[in-house]
């Protein structure tokens, strides 16, 4: 095909995610280094990301903020992970397509996050679902008995809502590598007489890691830098780099924009940097 | 555990919050130790239903995520095409641009184009709110139209093309027929995605685009348990008929739908 029918092919998605994403990274920079013209303001400066890494009072909150980011997409991944790796352990010998489990996992992605978090805020909270068949049970003689699971201060209604939203993802990620090589090793690791148990460890596993922790860095990434969760299962202290980074640029006090946007554009390059690294550490992997 | 537990367990996993909506949107004073509500009422439910502002805004989302479904096709089926069937220099690097938007949070992107969009005139209109959404949508059509791309035999366009058929023929009754399924799940993705969006519809819609997501935040920070269940039903119930549909293609290995944390 000429080259030129191969760039109109790609050209009009690309020009669009090029120019919006150009676009956001350009102004998100100069708006950072506190070029903010509808304030007259138009004097470049690292004030912002002096004041959110080290001011006096945005410095504390943003450590404290990526403290709180990185405990929750860490535990939440860790979770997620760990369970889709044993629930695939324990069915990974089935001689079938697991269309049944691939479904049902595809419905469980339909649901919103938002509305996920709805749910386990009207099932988890100390008036909701669990506390009252508790307090049927004679469990609890006051709401206040009831663990607080949803908007508590270790962010375990938000780990919840993730770990419960993201093992369905990771299953579906797990099941097409199951589907497209892992029968025949398993078959050929049974019949050199290896036990369930090796054949799990030497072959099942070193089959799934790599889509599995490709899929957990896309979960860690997506947790890290995620504002619907936290905003409606979390509390305001301590608070996540997403939420703190929308409160600052929503703040009536246009001049916080600038450090709205250093958060955000902080947070981002995390995430690249992250991404990044695990990108060559599979690449030397592959190499090697 | 034995596979047909593990299916099980998903799917009360599933249905649970569903039921729990139902129970809420319905009941009525249903205070707090007691395990089954007094009476049941369908007042609140139907009050929802005709308020001016959910329809208003249920009428956005449907206008956006459909709009963004289509445009994210008609943009997305070239891409892929070339993508797939084709090898070049740069190709990689077009791959890593489509995967940036699923790495980066929308808050940064959103941010950052809020000025953009007010300067260009498209804060606070439908059209530059599904432009926003693309951000998001188009990698998933992208990739989930490249997987079946991958494993598609082009040879049917050639024997049609050779044997008369023009090009739009060969495409209409050749090459969609051939990729249906992806199509539709791609489309499907396309519009659950948008649904779903909050923060780029905020800041981008600028309070005078109001989506469902919206009003349910909006009633989180409330805390009107019924509301929230009738809102939260509301809004998935376009979702599990949508994916009703198209069920049986969505099992299928053969789609390549992507899946999406």
């Amino acid at each position: 095909m000429a080259k030129w029918r191969r760039w109109l092919g790609l050209a009009p998605a690309s020009i669009i995610i090029i120019g919006l994403f150009g676009g956001s990274l350009g102004y998100g920079i100069a708006q950072s280094l506190g070029w903010l013209p509808f304030l007259g303001q138009r004097q470049l400066s690292l004030a912002a990301y002096r004041n959110v890494l080290a001011g006096e009072q945005l410095g504390g909150q943003w450590w404290q903020a990526l403290l709180f980011s990185l405990w929750v997409s860490l535990a939440a991944t860790l979770g997620s992970a760990l369970i889709c790796l044993g629930l695939l352990s324990s069915i990974a010998e089935r001689q079938q397509q697991y269309r049944g489990l691939s479904t049902i996992s595809n419905l469980h992605l339909a649901i919103p996050h938002s509305v996920w978090a709805m749910a386990l805020l009207l099932v988890l909270s100390q008036s909701g679902i669990f506390a009252r068949i508790g307090f049927g049970l004679g469990w609890l003689d006051q709401p206040s008995d009831f663990p607080v699971l949803v908007r508590d201060r270790w962010g375990i209604g938000i780990i919840m809502a993730y770990i419960t939203k993201e093992v369905p993802f990771l299953l579906l990620i797990g099941l097409a590598t199951l589907r497209q090589q892992g029968r025949e090793y398993l078959l050929v690791a049974q019949s050199l007489g290896a036990n369930r148990w090796q054949r799990v460890r030497l072959v099942l596993w070193p089959l799934l890691a790599p889509s599995l922790i490709g899929g957990s860095l896309l979960v860690l990434s997506f947790i890290f830098g995620a504002y619907e969760v936290p905003a409606l299962v979390g509390v305001r202290y301590p608070e996540m780099l997403a939420t703190m980074a929308l409160e600052l640029f929503l703040n009536p006090d246009l001049h916080a924009r600038a450090e709205g946007m250093a958060v955000s554009l902080l947070m981002s390059l995390i995430i690249l940097v992250v991404i990044g690294l695990a990108w060559r550490w599979r690449r030397a992997e592959q190499q090697s | 555990m034995s596979y047909r537990i593990i299916v099980w367990v998903l799917a009360l996993i599933l249905l649970v919050p569903i039921a729990v909506f139902l129970i809420y949107a319905f009941a009525q004073g249903w205070f707090f130790p007691a395990l089954w509500p007094e009476r049941w009422d369908s007042g609140l439910f139907l009050r929802q239903l005709a308020d001016p502002q959910l329809r208003r805004a249920f009428g956005q989302s449907l206008i956006i995520a459909t709009g963004v479904s289509i445009l994210a096709l008609v943009l997305g089926y070239p891409a892929a095409r070339v993508l797939e069937l084709q090898t070049f220099r740069g190709r990689g690097l077009i791959y890593g641009l489509f995967f940036l938007p699923t790495v980066v949070p929308s808050v940064a992107t959103g941010i950052g184009l809020n000025i953009v969009f007010l300067r260009l005139g498209l804060a606070g209109t439908l059209f530059g709110v599904m432009l926003v959404h693309l951000i998001p949508v188009l990698p998933y059509v992208v990739l989930t139209l490249g997987s079946s791309f991958a494993r598609y035999d082009r040879n049917y366009e050639q024997q049609a093309a050779v044997l008369g058929a023009s090009p739009w023929f060969v495409f209409w009754r050749v090459s969609v027929p051939m990729l249906l399924p992806s199509l539709v799940v791609a489309g499907v993705l396309a519009f659950l995605i948008s649904w779903s969006q909050y923060v780029l519809s905020l800041l981008i819609g600028g309070g005078k685009i109001i989506t469902l997501p919206m009003l349910l935040f909006a009633a989180a920070s409330g805390g009107n348990q019924s509301l929230i269940a009738s809102l939260s039903l509301i809004f998935i119930a376009p979702l599990l008929i949508l994916l009703g549909l198209v069920a049986r293609y969505l099992g299928s290995p053969a789609t390549g739908a992507t899946p999406r944390p």
